[in-house]
């Protein structure tokens, strides 16, 4: 059922049949109002608007992030570099603005980066065919070596007179943040390529079985290409927003375990590793349930070792779950995945 | 052409480094040459860069700063082989350095038993991987990276807590001290024990049942499983493997740092895929070997130990180790997929030959060759009932058997040979037969080597393999495609392998590349040994031992003559041409009853053929842009017999011109009268009656009876 959301039956009869048998994203999306009921009545201070609304913010570059995780974990591939594209990209041209270059011309020059690194990594996977896991492993630390000695500073600040560049991401706009609706519109725009376009669906596709997809003409290495190169343009909106939010850049996250939480985004949410299956609402329903365990954990003040510990054992716990729901066929299995 | 263009062109294609290319290609040991190559020159280069670095002193101290690596690079060099990977090698690596200083520090146990305590760490934390993998079938990579999150997180909460404690306690252990700064014969203690361990690891992983079932999982998964292959537990206890590989490491590691920090072994399991990768190993599982992991961990490591020696900053080192796997796994990957291409691509190499003026067939010349219709009637033995009789020979009970197509050896017998039956199903393709003294059929079986038939039916092995030429890359000990065989009057048997380079289905190719690929081989019943007489010969095909039995004559097909190889005599051991000129392909060779010889010629000479056997590289092309059967080839469709003195002249032939009946003939024998025909191609055994011969001459009686001439 790779095309299970887009080509859904009339809604009566998907309701019924979701009854019968819920599938993951709704699964989800009943535990993230159960914890948000259950938070919301223990934990002082987390069912105010302002908390709520802050919450929604945090979790939108997560979000920008897990759309383009999403996409390319639903043609079957993954890109574990795609926090570095975002951080490497960024501090980059930080360090231009810094440098005295224009804001737009930096910004253009984070999108070229960027845009430049996805093209590196889809050939790789396209035509070197090396797997997808170790280039972008892999590229993570070409580019965090690369950023770093262009400008070798652990935080990089913003210039303080950018109010363009901070918008999207400390603006407000009817009293919401920005960053809400930048996650909205990105999550919009990738539902209607996903299900409305035929690269989208094509993607899918290839999700399912890529073969099959070759062999029905899809031309599948600009395709892998061309979804690396839109994983390399969400990483870019998500670190405008992600600027704009903290006013620098962070190297250090290209080294943390930020990757691991897109990852888990999207896993959770039901994307399922095997490829073609869920959707950009797996990706929300995901995100909010993330953002929810991360908002309790800073009220509650948890220990970030112990959040992290926490992060891993939901993430096992949803892969298991997903090789559970989507059992891998012992006869198509391919190694090294 | 002149001769002096054609030695030349003879001589620049003698020696092909595309030949010895292809041939290094199919060697196993050829891959790991790479790393083991750019390991040296790496050393080499910081031996000139870095002040001291080629020191005894340096040297240890380096093995011992790399002993922890190398485990940690071993283990995922099991994972990476068994098809999967374990990325939180870095990760159990540092939390099993804790719990040794937590063993010993804290909870004050003795050193004996912190040991095995910190060894079920490690095998606990790779069971936790083993479980979800193995039985849970979660992906290894995405799994072993959680762990990987889940065990540096607990790392950096306890490290916290007991970063004091380890501080200040010491231990008063010798044995601690010893496994610290200890060494073996010279030999730092840790890298003595990786050696160890790296023997037993080697012995195991292509010695040992579990080893291969592990080599096969990462080979084919759904191969090994459909080989009945516990694929779960053996995969289970690859990373149960692995978690104690790391204990190991991470005990050398606190018994020498005695402290743990939040940057202990972080990214060791990206430098450690990087080096097993760069090894040789391949991502896609199911190949690699310990020493190749080692390998390029010892790249890795010296190239990291050296960059951060010269001041270069750790994000470069990281950039560079980046590339380093991009390149390697883009390798392992192209390798992989195209090796065998390149090898298809670059095996066939033609050879220059100049083969001597081909004589007139011509209907009605003055000479022995000239083509006639002699063969058209002769009478259909089997017709339809044989699958290509490559020889024929009769027993003296006047049965006739042919080696045939499907491995089979087919017996005709009755007044006029209508009576078919299986004599022997043998296997492989039998091709040239004789009797032997006690009257079993001995066949060289292409494919196979030399078997032989009693009486009874019964198969047995003669022979399938000869001395090893030691220079050679290609190993030859094989017997590739044993072709025909004679039998001295000692018993020996003298047979001819035709090529070392192909096979039976690809031996075309061999005449083609016009090299000397065959050689004759000789088997001694007595002694039970099998040695090559004549080594490098140009397709060595028919075989006969002269009628007095101290020479052996050799045909060889690609070049188109006939040999005398000296068995005995004042020219013992020598090789002589005997027939320069043929008009064709010579074949089998057997005795004729009025002391000479019938050759049977498979294919005829044309001009164009012989010109290609001067033209090396139009051949080359020929091979690989034209589909198979569009290569030029001899004439196949005339079928000839000759019959030549022991002077090597020519007397008489019989043709089929029109290649109806007998095309391709390869065999004939003679018995009573008649002339018996086989042919590798054709539908039917022939026969046709030979005027004024004697009738009651038969080949086994030749060789071993009554009409036997050997002397001396």
């Amino acid at each position: 059922m790779a095309f299970d959301s887009p080509l859904a039956p009339p809604r009566t009869s998907r309701l019924r049949l979701n009854l019968a048998k819920p599938n993951q994203e709704q699964i989800v999306l009943l535990i993230t109002i159960a914890l948000l009921i259950g938070f919301g009545l223990t934990l002082h201070g987390f069912a105010t608007l302002s908390n709520l609304l802050n919450l929604l913010r945090s979790i939108s570059i997560l979000g920008i992030l897990g759309l383009g995780m999403g996409l390319i974990v639903i043609s079957r591939g993954i890109d574990l570099s795609e926090v570095a594209i975002m951080a490497g990209s960024w501090a980059i041209a930080l360090i231009e603005m810094q440098k005295g270059l224009p804001i737009g011309w930096a910004c253009l020059i984070a999108l070229a980066i960027a845009l430049a690194i996805g093209i590196v990594n889809g050939i790789m996977v396209a035509f070197v065919e090396a797997p997808a896991l170790f280039v972008t492993l892999a590229a993570g630390f070409v580019i965090y070596g690369l950023a770093f000695s262009f400008a070798p500073a652990w935080v990089l600040y913003a210039p303080k007179d950018a109010p363009a560049l901070m918008y999207l991401g400390g603006g407000q706009l009817f009293g919401i943040p920005v960053p809400i609706f930048v996650f909205a519109g990105a999550a919009i725009v990738m539902h209607l390529f996903l299900s409305k376009t035929s690269t989208g669906r094509f993607i899918y596709a290839q999700g399912d079985n890529p073969e099959a997809a070759r062999l029905s003409g899809v031309a599948l290495r600009p395709l892998i290409v061309l979804e690396h190169v839109l994983v390399a343009l969400l990483a870019w909106i998500a670190g405008l927003v992600w600027v704009g939010t903290t006013g620098s850049m962070q190297m250090m996250i290209i080294q943390g375990t930020m990757i691991y939480d897109v990852v888990l985004v999207v896993v959770i949410g039901g994307i399922s590793l095997v490829g073609g299956r869920g959707s950009v609402f797996s990706v929300v329903v995901g995100c909010v349930l993330i953002g929810i365990l991360l908002n309790a954990f800073t009220i509650m003040d948890v220990n970030n070792e112990v959040q992290n510990i926490i992060k891993g054992i939901v993430l096992l716990a949803a892969i298991v779950l997903d090789n559970f729901l989507h059992p891998r066929d012992e006869e198509t299995a391919r190694q090294g995945d | 052409m002149s001769m002096a263009a054609d030695s030349w062109t003879a001589s620049v294609r003698r020696f092909s480094p595309r030949l010895l290319l292809s041939e290094l290609l199919l060697k196993q040991w050829f891959e790991p040459v790479i790393p083991f190559t750019v390991m040296i020159a790496l050393w080499l280069y910081f031996a000139l860069t870095i002040p001291d670095y080629a020191t005894i002193q340096n040297t240890l101290s380096l093995l011992r700063l790399f002993a922890e690596f190398g485990f940690v690079a071993l283990a995922m060099g099991f994972c990476l082989i068994s098809g999967g990977i374990d990325l939180s090698v870095g990760a159990i690596f540092a939390f099993c350095n804790f719990s040794a200083l937590y063993f010993l520090f804290v909870l004050e146990l003795p050193v004996s038993l912190a040991i095995p305590a910190t060894l079920a760490v490690g095998a606990a934390l790779g069971s936790v991987n083993g479980l979800l993998i193995g039985f849970l079938k979660t992906r290894p990579f995405l799994t072993t990276l959680v762990m990987l999150i889940i065990l540096r997180a607990c790392v950096n909460l306890l490290n916290t807590s007991y970063a004091q404690v380890f501080a200040t306690n010491s231990v008063d252990s010798d044995a601690w001290d010893f496994l610290g700064v200890g060494s073996v014969l010279g030999i730092p203690i840790n890298a003595a024990t990786l050696f160890v361990v790296l023997l037993v690891c080697h012995i195991f992983l292509s010695r040992s049942r579990y080893g291969w079932h592990l080599t096969a999982i990462g080979a084919s998964r759904k191969a090994a499983r459909h080989a009945g292959i516990r694929v779960r537990l053996i995969l289970f206890f690859t990373y149960v493997l692995s978690g104690v590989l790391c204990a190991a490491s991470g005990i050398f590691y606190a018994a020498r740092q005695s402290s743990t920090d939040s940057t202990t072994g972080v990214g060791w399991e990206f430098q450690a895929l990087t080096a097993v990768v760069l090894g040789g190993v391949s991502l896609a599982g199911g190949k690699g070997t310990v020493w190749r992991a080692m390998i390029g961990a010892l790249i890795v490591f010296l190239l990291i130990n050296g960059l951060v020696r010269m001041g270069i900053p750790g994000y470069v080192t990281s950039a560079v180790i980046g590339i380093i796997l991009l390149a390697a796994v883009g390798i392992d990957v192209k390798w992989a997929k195209n090796r065998g291409k390149a090898i298809q691509k670059i095996y066939v190499n033609p050879a220059f030959v100049a083969l001597s003026p081909a004589p007139s067939v011509q209907v009605g010349a003055a000479s022995p060759y000239a083509q006639n219709d002699r063969l058209i009637n002769a009478q259909a033995i089997g017709l339809n009932q044989v699958e290509g009789p490559e020889d024929v020979i009769l027993d003296r009970q006047d049965r006739l058997y042919g080696s045939t197509r499907d491995g089979n050896i087919i017996r005709f017998s009755g007044p006029n040979f209508e009576k078919r039956e299986v004599f022997a199903h043998i296997g492989g393709r039998p091709l040239g037969m004789q009797f032997d003294r006690d009257e079993n059929l001995i066949v060289a079986v292409a494919g196979m080597g030399v078997y032989g038939v009693k009486p009874d039916g019964e198969v047995f092995k003669v022979t399938d393999e000869t001395n090893r030429t030691w220079y050679k890359l290609n190993d030859d000990s094989r017997l590739r495609m044993a072709d025909d065989l004679d039998i001295g009057p000692d018993g020996k048997i003298y047979f001819s392998d035709c090529t070392t380079r192909y096979e039976m289905t690809t031996n075309t190719l061999d005449i083609l590349e016009a090299r000397p690929n065959g050689r004759m081989v000789c088997y001694d019943p007595k002694t039970k040994t099998t040695r090559t007489i004549i080594n490098h010969f140009y397709f060595p095909n028919g075989v006969c031992v002269s009628h007095d039995g101290k020479s052996l004559l050799i045909a060889s097909t690609s070049l188109c003559k006939i040999f005398r190889y000296w068995l005995a005599g004042p020219k013992r051991g020598q090789t002589e041409i005997l027939i320069d000129e043929l008009p064709g392909n010579p074949d089998n060779i057997n005795r004729a009853s009025d002391g000479n010889y019938w050759l049977a010629l498979v294919g005829i000479r044309t001009p164009t053929f012989d010109l290609a056997a001067r033209k090396p590289g139009f051949r080359l092309r020929m091979v690989k842009q034209v589909p198979t059967d569009e290569w030029l080839a001899p004439a196949l469709n005339h079928g000839c017999v000759l019959k030549f003195n022991e002077q090597g002249e020519a007397l008489e032939s019989w043709w089929d011109p029109t290649g109806i009946s007998h095309s391709t003939l390869t065999s004939m024998r003679e018995h009573k009268g008649y002339l018996y025909l086989g042919g590798l191609e054709n539908n039917r055994i022939g026969r046709i009656k030979l005027d004024g011969a004697d009738e009651s001459w038969c080949g086994y009686d030749a060789y071993w009876g009554a009409k036997s001439k050997v002397t001396g």
